[in-house]
């Protein structure tokens, strides 16, 4: 007890610094750990994958169509329980700032597949009646305010025009990783504008397959694909977790850059509390001489400056934890639907104090090991 | 020593107080001191008598509570912060007991200091360094370090160094302080040189009377007051 | 001259080696990477322009954004070709490319990682309109053959994409016949084959764009009112030039955004190095401010020589940083673009505007972080100094 007084004692014994040297911490450790939970939103959706969905895509890009045919085909693999599909309607909400991902579904059959999107039968049967209606994820609804009724226009990009929509229900996910931004529509409303204006029609953008057995997920996937090898549209199948990644990596270079950097602010504060430690080191090598002659080995003043140094770096640290909470609430806010999910994982937060941790050590290494070597005279003599 | 003529320093009803909180600590209470041109002066005194902060109002990096100091006919105590920092430069030079080098300047540069307040050019002032230096003979330590020094050889690098501007005045404070006594009676030499031969008035603090001796006139303070005005 | 000499402040520097050095690369390292992050976004405009000519004009449908999602029928194109303003070859051809697009999943070398190819159907006329691609190994695909040309940042970062290898789309194998350098321009990220044959393999019936020459660049609004305002075709014409740079304004902008909040942050713990760094250096010369203030030296040049420490510690910091992200200009980086969904290779790119933009900053980080620790300096009283020391 009378160490840790001793060392919260001569920590605040230049106020100032020691202040100063707390706010470079906070500010490192809050970074630190917003980084690092950017980066974890940017995989949680595939984190909120099923085990019991795969998606089927055209072997040469998620952008070329698969044809709708191909669903009956699905549906008699071997371990395939339902079959849905989904095209991406990549519409714009008044500005491409607005931004939220929309799908045109079947349904009748996307729905049993995603049991996590909680919504009222009297809801769903309303959609269901309503070729134009659409259904939304509660957050998103919550963003834009948008009731039961509302009307919704979408500037179309791949399916040129102005749409509107209905509408007519509102979903909430079974738990906290599930996408509530989505907006789905009625896959058969834009065929028929499709079929209308150019001829052709009934083609989708992915088939999402449900399977009975998550174990088989990858024989299933062979299965699939095999069945439409050399054929005019060849597949692609995996888990829906794989897909996910598949979009995550493609901004891997932007996410590796973003843990890079995460790790060079705290490099950064590591070198300003190295600095902080080697000028309280310097002064006070008159008292450590003292400390000396009066009979306290080397240990006991490596200890101190260990001490004083990690207390400094756990106390920063862990204010810096508690502001990265209210930080990542203000980021995700204005973030909004490009991280439909954001939040401060405990893995970050444990690594977090470890990097203060690493920090207070590393900074307090090379003053105790010098200190530690003091001739006594010689530090005796020393005028700080 | 001129006898005749108007005083160099001429102070009257110099106080000077400190606060403290709520309290006011008188240093120094009614002061009336002359000191003629070429005189050397030793102000002596117990701790705590205002000494120190005598020599500092007269060096002019001291403001008085009251009173006047007439040092070449201006009152210095009227003069502005930047107006006083100007008069300090063109004639007051500093002595001090520990030197007060700058660590990171060479002999040369320390001694080159003040000369870069004045208008001279580059070469101008590498001659006149060049003359003090070899006043006090440490023409050759030039580019030394203070830290390559001796005691004594730092304390007559800052004697050239309150030189080299040619002051009427120099003030110096505990001069021998941090020396033994072999390389203070040097640097007392020195100083006494500097009042017959150059014609500078010395105002010196000291606790050493043998130091006081070798001026000419000790004035005595105690408790804020002068006591004893000694002349030779 | 009432100053400090620039020895002074240099030399008080070098004399607390460890606590220069430290403060100095910290302060590196936030130049480092706002320089970065700067070169980054300079890289990809840079790529993006140079993608563009000046007297080019792309034709998408209204509202497309991109050329994947943009269908323009065959009458339509053809219809396009007839319009007065373009410029026509040696032969009386029209001077214009009709090109399907199509994105193409390949693994990236290295990470193995799968990410989108544009993969774009073009020919002779997509060649001649694009003067800036000149074919370095190989040879230019065959009209009715099953064949692609690999742009040079294709071939170096995915698999499979060498000289001789084959691919697989379209239920058919193409061979890479030939490989391009298309100057540091986003068609370097590009796999270009016959149009007819790519449309046949994916079987439609419309291209994604036209792009056409225009036979006077200062005529574009011209030919841009004829194709926007014809009722039949319900398309939007487009400067080329102006087109890819607004498909990189979307990453440019994120990563210049993201990287500058980030370089801000950062950069308050770098001043916070500083203050502390200039603290000490005050507290460690309260003797010799009082001896400099005593010999004549206004309180301005004190002022002005802790704080001129501190811009000179920050001065080294941003040479150093700006060094080391010169160095970065070795990279080859390569990224998915927001606009078209696909990769897009380009580098780092140091200009004299980022150069100076960095060190400036760094500049600012020692002003702000020395300020304080000198104006205290200054703020010192001569009596209280000299009894201090």
């Amino acid at each position: 007890m009378f160490l840790f007084r001793l060392l919260l004692k001569n920590a605040f014994r230049h106020r100032l610094r020691t202040l100063l040297t707390m706010v470079g911490l906070v500010v490192a450790v809050s970074a630190y750990g917003l980084l690092r939970t950017i980066v974890d939103a940017w995989y949680a959706g595939a984190e909120a994958s099923s085990s019991t969905r795969l998606i089927t895509r055209s072997a040469t890009s998620l952008t070329v169509p698969l044809p709708l045919a191909y669903a009956e085909r699905l549906r008699a693999v071997d371990g395939v329980s339902r079959v849905s599909w989904s095209n991406w309607f990549g519409g714009i909400y008044i500005t491409e700032r607005n931004f939220f991902p929309q799908f045109a579904v079947d349904p009748a059959t996307y729905l049993p597949l995603y049991p996590e999107f909680r919504l009222s039968e009297a809801e769903r049967v309303a959609w269901q009646r309503d070729r134009k209606g659409v259904i939304v994820g509660a957050r998103l609804a919550q963003k834009f305010g948008w009731k039961l009724g509302d009307n919704i226009p979408l500037r179309g990009t791949i399916y040129s025009g102005t749409w509107n929509f209905t509408l007519r229900g509102i979903y909430e996910g079974a738990d906290a990783s599930v996408d509530e931004n989505q907006m789905l529509m009625h896959w058969g409303l834009i065929n028929e504008t499709v079929r209308a204006r150019s001829g052709r029609g009934d083609y989708v953008g992915v088939f999402v397959v449900g399977i009975r057995d998550p174990n088989n997920a990858g024989v299933i996937s062979e299965r699939i694909d095999a069945q439409f090898r050399n054929s005019l549209a060849e597949t692609l199948t995996e888990t829906e977790k794989a897909f996910q990644l598949g979009f995550v990596s493609m901004s891997e270079a932007i996410l590796v850059a973003l843990q890079a950097v995460s790790y060079i602010i705290v490099i950064i504060i590591m070198a300003v509390m190295a600095n902080t430690m080697a000028m309280t080191a310097r002064e006070r090598l008159a008292e450590y001489a003292t400390l000396k002659a009066l009979g306290f080995g080397p240990a006991f003043v490596v200890r101190l400056l260990f001490g004083e140094s990690l207390l400094i770096s756990l106390i920063g640290g862990l204010a810096g934890l508690l502001l990265t909470l209210p930080l990542a609430a203000a980021f995700a806010n204005t973030a909004g639907s490009l991280f439909p999910v954001f939040r401060v994982s405990a893995s970050t937060m444990a690594l977090q104090l470890a990097a203060a941790f690493v920090v207070g050590v590393v900074a307090a290494a090379w003053p105790a090991w010098k200190m530690s070597r003091i001739d006594i005279v010689a530090g005796l003599r020393h005028v700080a | 020593m001129q006898e005749s003529g108007p005083p160099l320093i001429r102070i009257r009803g110099l106080a000077k107080s400190y606060h403290r909180g709520e309290q006011d600590i008188a240093v120094l209470l009614d002061i009336d001191l002359d000191v003629m041109p070429g005189e050397f002066v030793a102000l002596m005194g117990p701790s705590g008598s205002g000494k120190s902060t005598l020599l500092n109002l007269i060096a002019g990096i001291d403001k008085p509570s009251a009173g006047t100091i007439e040092i070449g006919g201006i009152d210095i105590a009227t003069l502005g912060e930047g107006a006083l920092a100007d008069w300090r430069a063109a004639n007051v030079g500093f002595i001090f007991q520990f030197y007060n080098l700058i660590p990171v300047l060479s002999a040369f540069e320390n001694v080159e200091l003040p000369l870069l307040l004045t208008g001279l050019s580059a070469r101008q002032r590498r001659e006149r360094v060049a003359q003090v230096l070899e006043l006090v003979a440490l023409s050759d330590r030039a580019e030394h370090l203070p830290s390559e020094l001796s005691g004594g050889q730092q304390q007559r690098v800052a004697i050239a160094r309150a030189l080299v501007t040619d002051p009427t005045l120099i003030v110096a404070d505990e001069p021998t302080g941090d020396l033994d006594r072999a390389t203070g009676e040097e640097v007392l030499s020195l100083l006494e040189q500097l009042v017959d031969e150059l014609g500078k008035t010395i105002v010196m603090v000291t606790h050493d009377p043998k130091a006081a001796a070798r001026a000419g006139r000790m004035v005595h303070l105690e408790k804020g007051v002068l006591v004893d005005d000694l002349g030779p | 001259m009432n100053a400090l000499p620039l020895s002074y402040i240099a030399r008080n520097l070098r004399v607390r080696r460890v606590t220069t050095v430290l403060t100095a690369a910290g302060m590196a390292l936030v130049v480092y990477v706002f320089a970065t992050v700067l070169m980054m976004t300079e890289g990809i405009r840079a790529t993006l322009v140079a993608t563009g000519q000046p007297d080019n004009m792309i034709v998408l449908r209204k509202g497309a954004g991109a050329e994947i999602n943009s269908g323009i029928s065959r009458q339509q194109a053809a219809i396009i070709e007839t319009l007065p303003g373009i410029a026509h070859d040696a032969g009386g051809r029209a001077l214009a490319s009709k090109e399907p697009v199509v994105l193409n999943n390949l693994p990236k070398r290295g990470s193995g990682k799968p990410s989108n190819v544009t993969l774009r159907g073009t020919g002779a006329a997509g060649l001649a309109l694009r003067p800036q691609v000149q074919l370095v190994q190989g040879r230019m695909f065959r009209p009715g053959g099953s064949e692609v040309i690999a742009g040079r940042a294709v071939a170096a970062g995915f698999q499979g994409v060498d000289l001789g290898a084959t691919l697989r789309f379209g239920g058919r194998d193409w061979v890479v016949v030939g490989l391009f350098d298309a100057g540091r321009s986003g068609f370097d990220s590009e796999l270009w084959a016959d149009a007819e044959q790519l449309m046949a393999a994916f079987r439609r019936q419309a291209v994604s764009s036209v792009i056409v020459k225009l036979a006077d660049a200062d005529r574009f609004e011209d030919l841009r009112q004829r194709i926007e305002d014809d009722p039949r075709l319900g398309l939007e014409a487009k400067r080329e030039e102006r087109f890819y740079a607004e498909q990189s304004e979307a990453l440019a902008n994120f990563i210049r955004i993201l990287g500058t909040a980030l370089a801000v942050i950062f950069s308050i713990g770098a001043v916070v190095g500083a203050t502390i760094t200039m603290f000490g250096a005050v507290a460690s010369r309260v003797g010799e401010i009082g001896t400099l203030r005593a010999l004549g030296f206004r309180r301005s040049a004190v002022l002005a020589a802790f704080l001129g420490e501190s811009l000179l510690l920050s001065l080294l910091g941003g040479v150093a940083g700006v060094t080391a992200a010169l160095a970065m200009q070795a990279v080859d980086v390569s990224t998915t673009n927001f606009a078209t969904f696909a990769e897009l290779a380009f580098q780092f790119r140091m200009t004299p505007a980022i150069a100076v933009q960095s060190m400036l900053f760094a500049l600012l980080m020692g002003f702000v972080g020395g300020f304080v620790p000198a104006w205290r300096a200054a703020r010192l009283k001569i009596v209280d100094c000299l009894r201090a020391a």
